[in-house]
């Protein structure tokens, strides 16, 4: 009997296959030597300590935070990109999409520039609503959320310009304003692109390190997220350092899969 | 309360200038071909594209009239059915058809319930949950139909209602829509490229080429009275400008034709595809108009075929016949073949120019 596949697309070549299963096992395996070097044994102690739940819970605030924070600012500055017609717009979207590929750290250091107690707003918050964002837990989700919201900011723009401006016609032709236009009927039509950018985002705002270390400062309970975490432990415990990573890993995997069953996949 | 609309937009090359207006319970369908203009007529005066210059206004209400005024399409009393009827598909048939009450202030339960109450003049009451991406495309235009009703407007706009439909619902949904537009008190403002929609859905007929009005006038009219050649395509005429004198009409383009009907000075002459025989040999007796022609080119339809003939210089250069289909096995019809034709002087139709 013959057990050749009868697939019509035929084999996959090997000249792809190679460097697939190669890049496949680059990004695993790394995860899996987190696993094999996890100390089981004295786990359950480290993973109920104090700081590990300290860091998480902090962590989990920041980044839920930072994201709400990107969302009210960002799926507006989306429509207004996609929808506004407004001069120079690909001028703007080049600076709305600065912070992807700017280092982390710099970006730190300019908004400690501009909202540090000195800075070119910060001393005025300070002087007239006695607000210091630095090294608070506030500054944690300034930060978080100027890298983060770049992520949404154009994932919605994408939404919004595959969505069909039509609809909006003819909303407005049955007596819908701009506002009830934009409510009820393109909010909903770029609804899985909202959720898919409101994702990427959260991830991101959970993984940040630079801007939020250098803006915000290490301060256990109240700027120390899981990243900064896993960093200093490395440097006392290797050991914490695992179970944090870990920890880490399985929040962003639980709640990735979580999020694509019931709002991506339901939305399809 | 009459609309006007003197419509002015250019976009390029292209130039719309079109006059018109709609009285109350009047259906207008403004027929012509791809890109004469009709739709952008219809966005205009739905005020989804600004007037470069005229005027729209219902009665003494000015919708639209550079430079100054221009009232946004949610602050004018219409109702669209577009062609592809842009449903939203995140809320169920009635919450569409409620979305029009509700985005104009009414209550959500009083509007909840005339949305129902349209969805059962549309005999759709059962899909009243049912998402508009399940149901059938006759299902989808009676919903989009009771969306645009529901707000009562004063204009009702449809862009080609019945253009998305495959044939075999065509029919039933074309004489559904006729009689919720003959109960419609408003007025009603058709665009369609097909002649029949036109004819059997309006009171009056704007026919427009190139963003000009060709003419206009009730069907029967337009049927029997086509002024150029678009139109007379449309109809399925023969048709030719002329110079009449007595019973003879010299062409413009040349050839003559015999007239049963003395006539005089520039006429159209107009006459079906079925008053033209094609004979094989010079026929005998004395048809006053007979020609010899050459076939430029032969068309099956549905239970005739149309022969394309050039029966120049005695005849028009461009002439339609329809025959049997046992004719053309018995003339053993090829393009290029010379025949000759006879027309009925009776059946030939002229009015003036």
């Amino acid at each position: 009997m013959s057990r050749r596949s009868r697939s019509t697309s035929g084999r996959v070549p090997l000249v792809l296959l190679l460097p697939a299963l190669l890049g496949l096992a680059f990004l695993v395996v790394p995860l899996i030597g987190l696993l094999a070097k996890a100390p089981w044994s004295t786990l359950p102690g480290q993973l109920f300590s104090a700081e590990v739940w300290q860091a998480l819970r902090l962590s989990l605030v920041c980044a839920t935070a930072a994201t709400v924070v990107c969302l009210l600012l960002g799926v507006p500055l989306a429509w207004l990109l996609a929808r506004g017609g407004l001069p120079g717009r690909s001028v703007i979207r080049a600076f709305v999409t600065v912070p992807l590929v700017l280092p982390p750290v710099v970006g730190g250091v300019a908004l400690l520039l501009v909202l540090g107690r000195r800075g070119l707003i910060g001393q005025h918050l300070d002087a007239w609503f006695g607000i210091s964002l630095p090294f608070t837990t506030a500054g944690v989700v300034v930060a978080e959320a100027f890298v983060a919201m770049p992520f949404l900011v154009i994932s919605v723009e994408g939404a919004l310009r595959a969505a069909d401006p039509r609809y909006e016609e003819a909303a407005a032709t049955l007596g819908a304003g701009r506002w009830t236009t934009f409510r009820r009927v393109t909010l909903p039509s770029i609804a899985p692109g909202i959720v898919a950018g409101t994702v990427l985002c959260w991830a991101r705002a959970l993984g940040e390190f630079g801007a939020t270390i250098t803006f915000a400062g290490n301060f256990p309970g109240r700027t120390t997220t899981m990243p900064l975490a896993v960093y200093l432990a490395l440097e006392t415990d290797p050991d914490v350092a695992v179970v944090l990573s870990l920890v880490l890993l399985l929040v962003s995997v639980v709640v990735l899969a979580s999020l694509r069953e019931r709002w991506i996949g339901g939305l399809r | 309360m009459t609309l006007y609309a003197d419509l002015r937009v250019s976009r390029g090359s292209f130039g719309l200038a079109l006059d018109l207006t709609v009285e109350p319970g009047e259906v207008v369908a403004l027929l012509g071909p791809n890109g004469a203009g009709k739709t952008t007529a219809l966005r205009a005066i739905a005020g989804l594209l600004a007037l470069d210059s005229g005027r729209i206004a219902l009665d003494s209400t000015v919708w639209d009239e550079p430079p100054g005024a221009f009232r946004t399409p949610d602050r004018r009393p219409i109702g669209v059915v577009f062609q592809d009827y842009l449903l939203f598909n995140h809320l169920s048939c009635l919450e569409n058809v409620a979305f029009g009450l509700r985005a104009r202030g009414v209550e959500k339960q009083t509007a909840r319930v005339e949305a129902a109450r349209w969805l059962e003049t549309v005999g759709l009451s059962q899909y009243a949950r049912t998402r508009p991406r399940a149901l059938s495309g006759g299902q989808a235009q009676r919903v989009a139909l009771a969306r645009a009703l529901a707000t009562d407007p004063e204009l009702l706009l449809l862009d080609e209602p019945l253009a998305a439909l495959d044939a075999s619902t065509t029919l039933h949904v074309r004489a559904e829509l006729g009689q919720h537009l003959r109960r419609f008190e408003g007025r009603t403002l058709l665009v369609t490229h097909d002649p029949l929609d036109a004819m059997v859905l309006a009171d009056r007929l704007i026919i427009i080429e190139n963003g000009q009005v060709v003419q206009e006038g009730k069907p029967t009219e337009v049927a029997h009275r086509p002024r150029t050649d678009y139109v007379a395509q449309l109809v399925g005429l023969n048709l030719y400008r002329g110079n009449a004198s007595g019973t003879i009409v010299t062409l413009t383009e040349g050839g003559t034709i015999t007239l049963a009907e003395p006539a005089t000075g520039p006429v159209h002459v107009a006459f079906p595809p079925a008053a033209v025989s094609l004979y094989p040999e010079h026929p005998s007796g004395s048809p006053r108009n007979t020609w010899p022609a050459i076939v430029t080119g032969i068309e099956q339809h549905a239970h005739t075929v149309r022969v394309r003939l050039n029966a120049a210089p005695a005849g028009p250069a461009d002439l339609l016949a329809d025959i049997t289909t046992a004719a053309v096995a018995d003339l053993h019809l090829t393009p290029g073949q010379p025949l000759h034709t006879t027309l009925k002087a009776t059946e030939v139709h002229t009015y003036p120019v």
